[in-house]
């Protein structure tokens, strides 16, 4: 492991934008994504974007920009009420919105990185969440049936990472970052501080390298 | 004292010594500042940690609550992902939550996370919530603000979760929802008459039924 160089520059990582591309991005109203990420994706310029993360932050912080610039065809997320445009967007249709209850949103993401075919919850019976959904009542209790989530690409951020890969994250920022580097054919990684290989303790890591596929580290180049 | 005030005090009486609770946004975050002597709870935050905390001193990196906002740590607190955070809340493991509502009704239903056409905020953890914490509080004012019924025979809103809200705190009245209402506390000078004037769902009145201690 680790003969795969990983270290790239944004530049670099722009070859990989396309439009129409699936995107998932960690962060919790903006802590935790990536922002140089958010920044060289913006920068290429990539459109009729579908982005899957928790929330679109506010207007200039996380994916914010994003939605502002009108790179996103569609959205998969919990909550919006901090951006005004996306909720501006999703009024006049310029946007489609799927809003999923956060913890269903975790465990679909999960379930695309887990080879599992979906989840049963009872969250979102008896609301609209149930609607054109497969309902199973088990031992008495309701439930739905939610499918899987993937991407094409994953945009995480974490605190420190060595040169194969392994992660650790930051307080808070951590959220959905874990979940999403499972769940996406590319994993791209922007970090803030990188080490070398031995110096993360093995007990602490939280992602593995094997599943990271390219490394930046914030600020450079 | 104002409403707002009475409802943090009324709602915060309702924690136990060592619960897991989980605050929503708002009137529900003012509920710690109001804890009897001797409870100590944990704070659970969405977005990934146990043991939530007012900021002291200046900001840490990486470190905010479920409003986005720099927040603090209690020692001995504890971050994980947002699979593991819900799976407490789901699970079983958060002993209360108390959350804003734009309706209730009689039959433990909960409207907060959008009027459509005009507000479509989104359910963010709301729904998870309220089907997994052991208690459900919905604290709110008693009114709309132009002096409209919130509490219902029927919630008209999209509903964020069936029949699972235990009580209702107002500054009115203190309601538990068992099979119906039961108006179980009044607010500081109010009456029973006035109570029911400024709520649409029928209620019964607990035998009981005295005013917040508060």
């Amino acid at each position: 492991m680790g003969i795969v160089q990983k270290i790239i520059s944004y530049k670099e990582a722009q070859q990989y934008f396309k439009d129409g591309m699936t995107i998932m991005y960690g962060g919790f109203m903006g802590c935790g994504t990536p922002d140089g990420l958010v920044r060289a994706l913006l920068e290429h310029g990539a459109r009729n974007l579908t982005i899957i993360g928790n929330d679109t932050a506010f207007p200039n912080t996380g994916v914010g920009p994003l939605i502002v610039n009108k790179r996103v065809r569609r959205l998969i997320a919990s909550h919006i009420g901090t951006n005004p445009e996306t909720g501006r967007q999703l009024i006049a249709k310029e946007l489609d919105v799927d809003l999923v209850p956060q913890g269903t949103l975790a465990e679909r993401i999960r379930c695309g990185g887990a080879g599992l075919g979906g989840i049963l919850t009872p969250t979102g019976v008896g609301t609209i969440v149930e609607q054109g959904k497969t309902k199973l009542t088990l031992d008495g209790i309701d439930y739905l049936l939610e499918r899987p989530l993937r991407a094409d690409m994953a945009l995480i951020k974490a605190k420190r990472s060595d040169r194969i890969g392994n992660l650790v994250y930051e307080r808070s920022a951590r959220n959905f970052n874990p979940l999403m580097a499972l769940a996406a054919d590319m994993v791209i990684v922007e970090v803030d501080e990188l080490v070398e290989k031995g110096e993360i303790d093995p007990d602490i890591v939280v992602t593995p390298g094997a599943l990271v596929h390219k490394i930046i580290i914030a600020g450079r180049g | 004292m104002d409403a707002k005030e009475i409802i943090a005090r009324r709602v915060a009486q309702e924690l136990k010594d060592g619960f897991i609770v989980n605050l929503g946004i708002g009137l529900p975050t003012l509920v710690p500042n109001y804890l009897p002597l001797g409870i100590n709870i944990t704070l659970q935050s969405e977005n990934g940690f146990l043991g939530l905390a007012p900021l002291k001193g200046s900001p840490l990196p990486n470190l905010v609550n479920a409003g986005g906002q720099p927040c603090g740590i209690e020692l001995g607190g504890s971050f994980f992902d947002s699979a593991t955070s819900f799976a407490l809340i789901r699970g079983g493991h958060v002993d209360a939550t108390v959350l804003g509502g734009l309706q209730v009704d009689c039959h433990g239903n909960l409207a907060n996370w959008m009027v459509p056409g005009k507000m479509v905020p989104g359910m963010g953890g709301a729904m998870d919530l309220v089907t997994g914490a052991r208690h459900v509080i919905i604290a709110m004012e008693h009114c709309t603000k132009d002096g409209g019924p919130k509490v219902l025979k029927q919630c008209t809103l999209p509903l964020t979760c069936k029949g699972r809200v235990h009580m209702i705190v107002t500054e009115m009245a203190v309601f538990r929802v068992a099979d119906g209402l039961v108006l179980e506390e009044l607010g500081p000078g109010v009456t029973v008459e006035q109570v029911r004037n400024c709520t649409e769902a029928d209620f019964k009145v607990s035998p009981s039924c005295k005013q917040m201690a508060i």
